[in-house]
This record gives C-alpha cells, structure tokens and sequence, in this order.
C-alpha cells in the first residue's frame, strides 16, 4: 500500500504526526496532532491532490485495554486522491472536553461529518458548526460514546412552539 | 439601451413595469412527510418568490441507532441491520459490510461465491437505478416511465426473492460466502429476466432521454462544479456525472470485477441529466456485467471450508464432536474476528459505501462506521439549490437519490 500522503505530511510538516502505524491488513495511517489537523488538511486537499472527502467518524476508546484508552476520543478522517488512487486514513486523538480545529473551511463536506462527531461523541469543533444533526436538539448526552446504555431512554419533549411559519394577511415584514 | 439622438423607443423597460411592492421572503417546509421526499427528510427553505434565498435539509427522522446496535451484537448478527440502510438494494450493504469483515480476517471467499455476489450486488443496482429513473420521470409528470420501470423492478425483486428469500430485507451472505447456492435453474431464469429489463430499460431511456419536456426540466438544473461535488463527498453517479472518473469497481477491483469487461458511464455538465442518464447507461454496463459473469461463473462450493466461520453441515453437528463444538462456538461467541482495525469499500448504487470497522478481538464490533454515499451527497444538496428555482428542487432531490436508511442509519 502507498504511503506517499504520511511521508510528505512527514516531510513537509514534521511535527504535526505524532504517530504512523500500519494495520493488519496492510494499510497505513497517521495520527495528526491536534492543532495542525487544518494545516494537513490543506496540505492534503491544495498540494497533494487529496481532494475527495470520504467520510468522518469518531471512536470511544473507553472500553479498550490498557494504555489506549488516552485519549479517550479518535476522530477519524478519510480523503482520497483520485489520480494517485490512494486513500489517507488520519486520526486525530483527543481528551474529554478538549476541541479540534474544524476543517469545514478546507472541505465543505466534513461539516456533516463534525456535525456526526459532535452529535455521537460529544467531540467539539473549534469554528465549526457544533449542532446536532440525526438526534434532536433536546437529546441529552452523546448516545455512541460507550457508557451510554443500550436502551437509554429519555423523556418525552414537549412540542416545540413554531417561529418561522406565520399565517393570515401579511405583517409587512414584521414577524412576531 | 437607446443612445441619445435615437428615435423614441416606446418597449417599456423591466424596471419601469416592475412593481414596487413591500415583499418579504416566506418560509416553506418541505416534508419530512412529503410524496417527493421518498425518505422522510424535512427541507427548510426561505423563499423569495420562486427562488430559494436559503436551505435548511435536516435529517435524522429515520435514525434508529444503527451503530449502536452493531456494537451490542456478534459480527453474524449485524446483518440484517445491513439490509435497513439502503432499502432499495439491500444486497449492496450485505457485501460490502461482508466484503470489509472478510478484509479484516484475512479470509479469502471461493471463486464461485464472489461471482454470485457480482451478479446479486448488479441486479440490485439496475433495480435502484430504475427506481430513481422511474421517480424522477413521475415526478416531473410522466406517470408511463415510471410503471414501465417499476414493472421491470418487479422482475428483479423476484428473482432477488427466489435468490434469497425475501425481497427487500435479503440477509444474503454470510462472513466467509454465502448461506446457500442459487437455486436450480436461476441463472436461466435470470437471463431470460435480463431480457425483459434491457426491453423496459429501454423504454424508459426512450420516453425520458429525448422528451422535450423532461430535458427542458432536468438539462442545467441542479448544477454541481466538479470541485464543489469532490468537496462535498460526492461519489457514484453524481460525480461521474461531473466528469471525474471515479468508480471502486475500476479503481480498487474487489470479487471478480476485473475479469469484467464493462465502461464507467462519465459526464460532463454535473447536472440532473447527467446525472440521470449515468443511470440509464450503468443499467446497461450491468446488464452486460451480470450476462459475463453468469457466462464465467465457475462450479464449486460457495463458503469457506473452515469450521471456525462457516456453520458445519448438520449431520457433522449431529454425529461428531468437533461439529458440535464449533456450531455451538459459532452460535454462541460468533464468528472470531480478530482485533484490529480496516476501511473498506465497495461501490454501491449510489456511489462508494466504506466500512471502517474495529475489532477489540472479544467476538463483537467495537466500532462499526458505515460511510454511506448518500450521506455525503445530500450534505451538498443546499449547495446545489440556494439561489435557483424552487421547481427545480425536486427533480434536484430525486437524482441525487437520497435514501434515507442510509443517510440516517
């Protein structure tokens, strides 16, 4: 498998991977620093032809053994350069209550992408969009992080009131 | 413009017949119940006149805890929860997510199992392509396109039926192969089907392709630039229909696609024809692939021999120990997958559904991130309509083929 998107992330800017791995299969992947996850990003998608955004997700690593549990959090990144046909597997590890770097200004597609993390994991985004996106705004908690219970229920919500739909005649303009 | 020193010119201007009247910009919701959005998905658009000023798509009507509930349950059982993401073809998810657990075990499918999901995972992607053909055409008015296509849908879901049982919810597939071989006399009777669709295909292409009325409403609307779609996420039909030559099946050969021998329909205007008529031309591709690979497909069994991931053959389980031990291992633990981590992905009919899939080594996922191409797509939907006609939105939203058990897993 080609390593050619970690070894220049590497050579360009070398103290933004902590870590590179290669898994079972054979795949490389890159764990990203934190506060450098945007200058990658760019580096990746304007320089290297990594334009296609996959996809983003997020592990909870608190039922693992032993020294990987911390961090606690993986947030994962996936682009794709199609003439190259390679795939960057990234990860960026991070702690309860600490945010990363939004990347929605690099790729518009990863807003949807945070917007799951946030929603899932309770993984913050510093300048992005932190707003639930498949639970509803009243949920309480993070439903994938790992201590949520299987079958967590939650009360009812009552009806939200309506705001931007108006009825009758005309106001002008005026919304009330 | 008249310069001075021409004659009186008495067509009045736009702006002297326009009429200054106090407006304001009104709110639409469109669904999350609503015929055109198949999916229940609820748009939010602020509208001024007839164009839309601003979207809102929010999702999540449809989300039951997909993720959450692989995580709870052995690698076997996550199945048919496979099936629930893209309803329309189901076989797509059921592979792929087998595809991506076999990738993680090192497990090598026989020969004669990885041509029989070729031809599964094709004769579900006609049957999602004619779907969306047919609901854009009913859409725009033409209710004949759209029976023509169900009629041949219907033919497929039979055949999908007599393969696996059932006719959405398939199931199809076990980790190591598949649960059974096709039954006696199907190929046959496939390739007689294949018959019938290439007819109706046919005539769905010749109703839509070049009616005059179904390009007036689908050439250059819906619009995506090359780099905004690769921006988005966009993969499948909506970004070939841009240009990009992308496809997992030609770039990343997985089963048997590179003894193939099929194009990758590719665009150029990225608009809703583009989009729709890459449909009309992979039904073809697949038609044609499902004939090769019937052609081709080898005897032989269909499922590892190997008692750690296949069920043994009952009288084994009945009349020795080790057939015992391993059904009741299997049963009870699940198949064992060791621990690591794999991306893996497959093309579905919508474009590339990965798999990121971890194991901690305990018989059960750890985690299981299922990349569905709709997701990414429907991201980009506000894009493609902010600023144009609220007419367009429709056949906008049916080409881009939104799925919502996929979307919102």
């Amino acid at each position: 498998m080609s390593t050619f998107a970690l070894d220049q992330i590497q050579a360009q800017i070398p103290q933004a991977l902590v870590e590179r791995y290669v898994d079972r299969t054979g795949d490389a992947w890159g764990v990203v620093a934190r506060e450098h996850i945007v200058a990658v990003a760019k580096l990746l998608k304007e320089r290297l032809g990594f334009n296609l955004f996959i996809s983003m997700d997020a592990v909870d690593r608190l039922h693992l053994e032993g020294p990987e549990q911390d961090p606690r959090f993986e947030v994962l990144y996936f682009l794709r350069n199609l003439e190259r046909n390679e795939l960057t597997r990234l990860k960026v590890r991070v702690n309860e209550g600490e945010d990363i770097p939004s990347i929605i200004k690099v790729f518009l597609g990863a807003e949807w992408g945070e917007r799951f993390v946030w929603d899932f994991y309770g993984v913050a985004f510093a300048g992005g969009i932190n707003k639930r996106i498949l639970m509803y705004e009243e949920f309480v908690g993070h439903p994938l992080r790992k201590d949520y219970p299987l079958r967590g229920r939650q009360h009812l919500i009552p009806e939200r009131p309506i705001k931007d739909i108006f009825r009758g005649p005309g106001t002008n303009g005026v919304q009330d | 413009m008249a310069a001075a020193g021409d004659e009186y010119d008495p067509t009045p201007s736009d702006d002297e017949l326009e009429a200054h009247l106090q407006t304001r910009n009104m709110v639409v919701n469109l669904g999350p119940s609503h015929p055109a959005t198949h999916g229940t998905v609820r748009l939010r658009i602020e509208l001024d006149g007839e164009n839309i000023v601003k979207m809102d798509t929010e999702v999540g009507f449809l989300h039951r805890g997909f993720q959450k509930s692989c995580e709870n349950v052995t690698w076997t059982q996550v199945l048919p929860y496979t099936d629930r993401l893209d309803y329309v073809a189901a076989l797509h998810n059921n592979f792929g997510y087998l595809t991506a657990v076999e990738s993680l075990m090192g497990v090598d499918i026989p020969e004669r199992a990885k041509y029989i999901r070729v031809i599964g995972a094709e004769l579900h992607r006609i049957s999602s392509h004619l779907t969306t053909a047919g609901a854009l055409s009913l859409e725009l008015g033409g209710f004949g396109a759209f029976l023509f296509a169900i009629e041949a849908r219907e033919l497929i879901t039979d055949r999908i039926t007599e393969l696996t049982g059932a006719r959405l919810t398939t199931s199809y597939g076990r980790i190591g192969g598949l649960n059974r071989d096709v039954p006696d006399g199907w190929n046959e009777k496939v390739l007689k089907t294949l018959l019938k669709v290439e007819e109706l295909a046919g005539e769905v292409d010749t109703l839509l392709s070049r009616n005059r009325i179904f390009t007036d409403r689908t050439k250059g609307t819906g619009v995506i630039t090359k780099e905004a779609a690769l921006d988005f996420g966009f993969t499948g039909p909506c970004l070939r229909a841009c240009g990009v030559n992308y496809d997992v099946r030609k770039a990343n050969p997985y089963w048997v696609y590179d003894k193939l021998d099929f194009e990758v329909a590719i665009g150029h205007n990225g608009d809703n024809f583009d989009r729709y008529y890459m449909r009309v031309i992979e039904i073809r591709e697949s038609i044609k692939m499902i004939r090769q690979a019937i052609a081709q497909m080898p005897q032989g069994p269909v499922m590892v021999d190997d008692w750690r991931i296949a069920l043994p053959p009952k009288e084994n389980v009945y009349n020795s120990i080790e057939g015992v031990i391993s059904h009741f291992k299997l049963v009870m633990e699940g198949v064992p997958v060791p621990a690591g981590e794999v991306y893996s992905a497959t093309e579905s009919a919508n474009g590339e559904l990965g798999w990121y899939l971890k194991s901690d080594g305990s018989g059960r996922p750890y985690k299981v991130h299922v990349r569905a191409p709709g997701y990414q797509i429907l991201a980009g939907l506000a894009h493609m309509c902010e600023g144009k006609m609220l007419a367009d939105l429709i056949p906008t939203f049916d080409t881009i083929n939104m799925i919502g058990g996929e979307v919102e897993q």
